[in-house]
């Protein structure tokens, strides 16, 4: 990221630090780890809790297999690992052994998307999103900075059903306050506006806010809305804000094919076709480079939004 | 709690489980023939010996679990819990059908389906979930895995094999239904596994080798089993494919099928012959 006024922290620790505050009010919540404990921060929680910690190794579909046992006993599994393998890898586990008995197994994949940097296209997942939200049950969260991660943590424990967290390995600004309230499947307006909605899920809601800040110099009142939840995703806050603006831009840092620009725009072709325009990576694998320069080369950047907000608002016409 | 019936009458219930299991297939026009019936005499020895188990109270959270991974048997489970009481044994002849909870595959939901399964390889890591919860509970539930010999070409089975041995769950007894056979044709020539037994011995399991249909010795192995302490255990239990049914038996064509009426005529002609000689 580049120079900021807020706080940098990965949304993989606000998570560490929320499970172990879960782990010290509930007795039923266990966590999982495929061989990837330190960072997934799983290690914070083992290290205060060690029986209720259990290491699977390279073996991430056992491990979504251990979850659905757990819960089936009554207990509240996390299982972490790094999103391309917690989405990808044991996606038919996720599909049979977990949503579709809708157990209460809460997913968590970090290292999502292309702020992963050097390691490249194989860590970098750019497709949790739409291989969560197809499945039934499912519930689908991208906090936004590490705060929310804790709260999305902790609201996941006491969620009944499948959840699954994806967050970012790099540091976020941390752009929500403590007091904000964090509620599964509902939307938070982080700036009203009336001449376009910007909707933005994780990393892309603080690119979004530094668009706001551009457009605003130029005169365009610009709506952002932080839509955390891609599943179930708030539709009314979506109808509402597209009948107020008239335009909408999405921004995800994440594959637009079944992301969250198709989630909203599902929305809105049902109820309210506005011109929208997407922001995020166009079926592309990613690749090698610090997360600011692919942020650059994906073309995920602040500036990326503005010029989609002012194409979008020129296709009112 | 289990219900003690002495061996012959076990032996008339396997017949009378195949006969509901064939009417159940035929009245559905499909499912999977060959190996539901070569798990009857496992199923039979598990709920009617083995299992803590209460009918009327399915949830009961001391219960031993059963967890069936070759969903694909569903109809000898579904017809073995009919006959146990879990639910109205006319519930058995809407299986496959639109609304029912009988799916082709089972679901939880249905009283006694521990879980959904359908999709191969999965129920052995679920078992260890169960096993490791029940641990932590200071719980003495035993979890009872049965998965087919084909089904272990699943490589996330030889994950769980892994788990288990590691963390040391002897509470945990996985049965493979070892009937040689898979869709494809005989295992051996689809993907040969080798030293089959010594593979499970490999990944840290103590093994005992049976004969699946011999009620007598399967009872025998699932004690055995309870007295093995530190290390999970794995019944490798010989079974034939359409075991009980002549035309049916050891034949690669009937794993997914389910018989025509005249066929089924012709099969419970054979077993009610059978059912004299008990």
């Amino acid at each position: 990221m580049s120079e900021t006024k807020y706080k940098m922290i990965p949304t993989r620790d606000g998570f560490g630090h929320g499970l172990v505050e879960l782990g010290k009010v509930n007795k039923d919540v266990v966590v999982l780890s495929a061989d990837l404990t330190e960072s997934t921060r799983a290690n914070w929680f083992k290290k205060e809790f060690p029986d209720r910690f259990f290491g699977l190794g390279v073996a991430e579909q056992d491990m979504i297999g251990v979850a659905a046992g757990f819960a089936l006993m009554g207990k509240t599994p996390f299982a972490c690992t790094f999103g391309v393998f917690a989405s990808g890898r044991a996606w038919d586990q996720i599909r049979v052994s977990v949503a579709y008995m809708n157990l209460n197994v809460k997913i968590v994949g970090t290292h999502g998307g292309i702020s992963v940097g050097p390691d490249g296209a194989t860590h970098q997942a750019l497709e949790e999103i739409s291989l969560m939200r197809i499945l039934p049950n499912m519930t689908m969260i991208v906090p936004c900075d590490a705060l929310e991660a804790k709260k999305a943590t902790i609201s996941a424990a006491n969620h009944k059903g499948p959840v699954y967290i994806r967050l970012g390995r790099s540091g976020a600004p941390v752009i929500t306050k403590e007091e904000d309230v964090f509620k599964i499947g509902k939307a938070s307006l982080l700036k009203d506006g009336k001449d376009v909605t910007i909707f933005a899920c994780g990393t892309m809601v603080y690119e979004s806010l530094m668009a706001c800040e551009t457009l605003s110099k130029e005169g365009i009142n610009a709506r952002l809305i932080n839509m955390h939840t891609p599943k179930p995703i708030d539709k009314d806050c979506i109808i509402k804000a597209a009948k107020e603006t008239g335009a909408v831009v999405t921004a995800e840092e994440h594959t637009i094919a079944g992301g969250l620009g198709s989630a909203i725009s599902e929305v809105l072709a049902e109820n309210c076709p506005v011109p929208i325009k997407f922001v995020g990576v166009r079926d592309k694998f990613g690749q090698s480079g610090e997360p600011e320069e692919l942020f650059e080369y994906f073309g995920l950047k602040a500036k990326n939004i503005v010029q989609a907000a002012k194409d979008a608002i020129a296709m009112k016409r | 709690m289990a219900q003690i019936l002495d061996i012959k009458e076990l032996k008339k219930k396997a017949v009378g489980i195949r006969k509901d299991v064939l009417k159940m297939l035929t009245m559905a026009g499909s499912g999977h023939t060959g190996g539901s019936l070569s798990i009857v005499e496992i199923l039979i020895v598990l709920y009617y010996r083995e299992m803590r188990n209460d009918p009327k109270a399915p949830k009961w959270p001391g219960r031993d679990r059963f967890l069936l991974s070759k969903g694909h048997a569903c109809p000898a489970l579904y017809a073995v819990l009919a006959e146990k009481g879990y639910f109205n044994k006319e519930d058995l002849w809407g299986l496959r059908k639109l609304g029912s909870k009988l799916q082709g595959h089972p679901q939880i939901g249905l009283a006694g389906i521990e879980i959904s399964s359908g999709s191969l390889g999965q129920g052995l890591s679920i078992a260890n979930g169960m096993a490791l919860a029940a641990r932590l509970d200071k719980s003495d539930t035993r979890i009872y895995c049965l998965m087919g010999d084909g089904e272990t070409n699943e490589g996330q089975v030889w994950e769980a094999a892994m788990t288990a041995s590691h963390y040391k769950l002897d509470s945990l007894c996985a049965i493979i239904d070892y009937n040689k056979l898979q869709i494809d044709g005989f295992c051996c020539e689809v993907k040969d596994m080798g030293a089959y037994l010594d593979k499970w011995k490999d990944f840290g399991w103590n093994v005992i080798e049976t004969d699946g249909h011999d009620i007598e010795k399967l009872i025998n192995a699932f004690d055995k089993a309870k007295t093995v302490k530190g290390i999970p255990t794995v019944i490798v239990a010989h079974t034939i494919k359409g075991k009980g049914v002549s035309f049916v038996e050891n034949k690669v064509e009937w794993h997914g099928i389910a018989p025509k009426k005249e066929e089924y005529e012709k099969a419970v002609k054979e077993l009610d012959e059978e059912l004299k000689k008990i």
